[in-house]
């Protein structure tokens, strides 16, 4: 896949101490889905900004399909931005917001009046473009907002919280339709977002981001099965953090000791024996063990918690030395609510070594 | 059932205080204008009730009343002078305090309001010895800049509480979509704080039409309306002064008017 989009060495000190983005290079392929992750302030949206153009990066490079547009402004650059409020223009009707940059593209009046119904066509709001905005719902002044954008046939399309102003079942809704309609379009997307599971259910690729960092860049997939640090694991999905000692290890294999017990796990680099690291286990893949039966990895406890959240069951087990980790149990059969175990029974916990993440250091929590 | 009728009472109470209430409020207000009007169209030439018959005589004399006329005239050019020239500094000073960032913003802010607080008599006082030294000779233009020095404030507020309200990000919108700076200022940003622009020009307008302190120190030969009004008024009010309100009245209706088809045209706001 050819890069549409590479970035090289970027970095956007606004003071000394405040480093909004610190060296990044990326690239990102024509046609991609790509999605910027982290917490509030890691310089996901100051790094969309600098693609954007909308804010001047301190140092490094900007390249647009080969072409190095770091000192453009916004308005020379095939690239367009849906804002986080969408920012249309309220004193233009929904036509004449999706036409305006064809007018300023040149575009004669039949070309704007044809690529303005295809957009509009593309999004379903064809009937709304005598409407003004503030006549929208949320959900369709999201929807203009992407016309708007891609009417302009950019090379890339920027998303900036794309989702977050609407409820969550419109949310969700609008995940599987923008990424139909990017798939449609062949437009690379790069997004923002705080949320997870948007940018799961969204993303070909997902830059975890960190303190004006890269943590890591991978597929979903690839990041939520095999995260590479603690602060990833903690960001995508659910995981429970226990402090462990490696007492045997082998290339792929290692014997961690935990407080509550002892594990086995795979591992894909060298540890030392002796070593402090940090296990992580995710809730879902955990199994609950019947009477008898033996697995690989078991961890002896007790249920402290029941939590419902409709789907299925967490609980919490209490583990020997007081640690605690959290195992899911679906519910596909209403009727299996009576074998839900009652807070305080004694329980065994299994776990794949496959299962089981293994990250060097504590947990800095 | 008795609860009801006593609720049904008390409701019916509380409506009829409320309606009493916004009808003395309207008296207050235009009462007095309606008193106005009344005592133009009346053929006596002493003002009292009740009235004694129609006539437009007074429009007539007003007609004849060169003088008169005349300050009309000058009132006009004060105040549209006034306005243009606030409109032209104000405009641009609220698009640079909302725009950039400079030391002092805050201290320029203030400052740009204070002429406004300034009692006119200080405003007057202080152009007058200004112009004096500077050896410019008293006429309306120096009316016209006296008037601007103290409503610049009233355009600068106005606009730039509007452009604070605007979201940065439709200027960035317009970037966005190609236009470079001077389009996205037509196009997005100018139609957005039109609004501010029209009344903040309108109340300039009105409080330049109506403004003696200043006026008084810095006109040279020539006289506004209100100047007018006040010489004659020491000879006592005459219909023909009424008259002349009531055409006041009529146009400021006519302008009101004006500016909400102005600011309407353009379709909803927000």
């Amino acid at each position: 896949m050819t890069a549409i989009i590479e970035l090289d060495h970027l970095s956007k000190h606004y003071s000394p101490a405040i480093i909004g983005v610190d060296d990044i290079s990326l690239s990102v392929g024509d046609g991609e889905f790509l999605t910027l992750l982290g917490p509030s302030g890691c310089g996901k949206s100051t790094l969309l900004r600098m693609i954007g153009g909308f804010e001047e990066p301190t140092a490094g490079t900007i390249r647009l399909a080969g072409q190095d547009v770091t000192a453009l402004p916004p308005y020379r650059r095939a690239i367009n931005m849906v804002f986080q409020d969408y920012a249309l223009f309220p004193h233009m009707t929904v036509g004449r917001n999706v036409a305006y940059g064809l007018k300023l593209l040149g575009c004669s009046e039949l070309e704007i009046r044809t690529r303005v119904y295809d957009a509009l066509k593309l999004v379903g709001l064809y009937d709304k473009l005598k409407l003004y905005p503030h006549q929208l719902s949320g959900g369709q002044r999201q929807r203009i907002a992407l016309a708007r954008a891609i009417v302009r046939r950019p090379k890339v399309l920027l998303l900036d919280e794309p989702l977050s102003a609407l409820d969550a079942k419109l949310r969700e809704q609008m995940q599987t339709e923008l990424k139909r309609l990017q798939e449609k379009v062949g437009i690379t997307f790069i997004m923002v977002t705080h949320d997870q599971t948007e940018a799961l259910v969204m993303s070909d690729q997902i830059v975890v981001m960190e303190k004006g960092r890269i943590a890591q860049k991978g597929t979903p997939q690839q990041l939520y099965d095999h995260p590479a640090s603690i602060y990833v694991a903690n960001f995508i999905g659910t995981t429970t953090f226990l402090p462990g000692a490696v007492e045997a290890a082998d290339q792929t294999t290692a014997r961690i000791a935990l407080g509550g017990g002892e594990i086995a796990a795979n591992i894909d680099r060298p540890f030392a024996r002796g070593e402090r690291v940090t296990i992580g286990l995710r809730p879902e893949k955990i199994r609950i063990l019947a009477e008898g039966e033996t697995a690989a990895n078991v961890l002896a406890g007790r249920v402290s918690e029941v939590i419902y959240y409709g789907l299925g069951l967490r609980l919490g087990v209490t583990l020997a030395d007081g640690s605690r980790i959290f195992a899911d149990l679906l519910l596909p059969d209403t009727l299996a609510r009576s074998q839900v175990p009652p807070v305080g029974l004694a329980v065994r916990l299994a776990v794949a070594p496959h299962n089981v993440f293994v990250f060097a250091g504590e947990e800095a929590a | 059932m008795t609860t009801q009728t006593h609720r049904r009472a008390s409701r019916f109470a509380a409506d009829t205080a409320f309606a009493t209430f916004i009808a003395l409020l309207m008296g207050f207000l235009y009462i007095p204008i309606w008193v106005l009007i009344a005592f133009s169209f009346n053929d006596s030439s002493s003002l009292s009730w009740p009235l004694s018959g129609f006539t437009l005589d007074w429009y007539a004399k007003l007609a004849g009343n060169e003088p008169l006329l005349r300050a009309i005239r000058n009132s006009f050019y004060v105040a549209t002078g006034a306005t243009v020239l606030t409109l032209l500094i104000g405009v641009p000073a609220a698009l640079a305090l909302h725009r950039f960032d400079f030391p002092g913003k805050t201290a320029f802010r203030r400052l740009i309001l204070l002429p406004i607080t300034l009692p006119g008599i200080v405003t007057g006082i202080s152009m007058l010895n200004m112009f004096k030294l500077t050896g410019l000779s008293l006429s309306l233009e120096t009316v016209i800049i006296g008037h601007a020095t103290a409503l610049v404030g009233v355009v600068v507020t106005q606009v730039y509480a509007r452009l604070q309200r605007l979201p940065p990000s439709l200027q960035e919108a317009a970037f966005d979509l190609g236009a470079g700076p001077w389009r996205s200022f037509v196009d997005i940003t100018l139609p957005n704080i039109r609004s501010a622009i029209v009344g903040a020009g309108l109340l300039s307008f009105v409080l330049s039409f109506d403004e003696i302190p200043v006026t008084f120190f810095l006109t040279g030969r020539e006289n506004t309306l209100p100047m007018y009004i006040y010489s004659t008024m020491r000879r006592g009010i005459t219909p023909e002064i009424n008259a002349v309100g009531t055409i006041i009245v009529l146009l400021s209706l006519g302008l009101i008017i004006l500016s909400v088809l102005m600011t309407k045209r353009q379709g909803p706001g927000r």
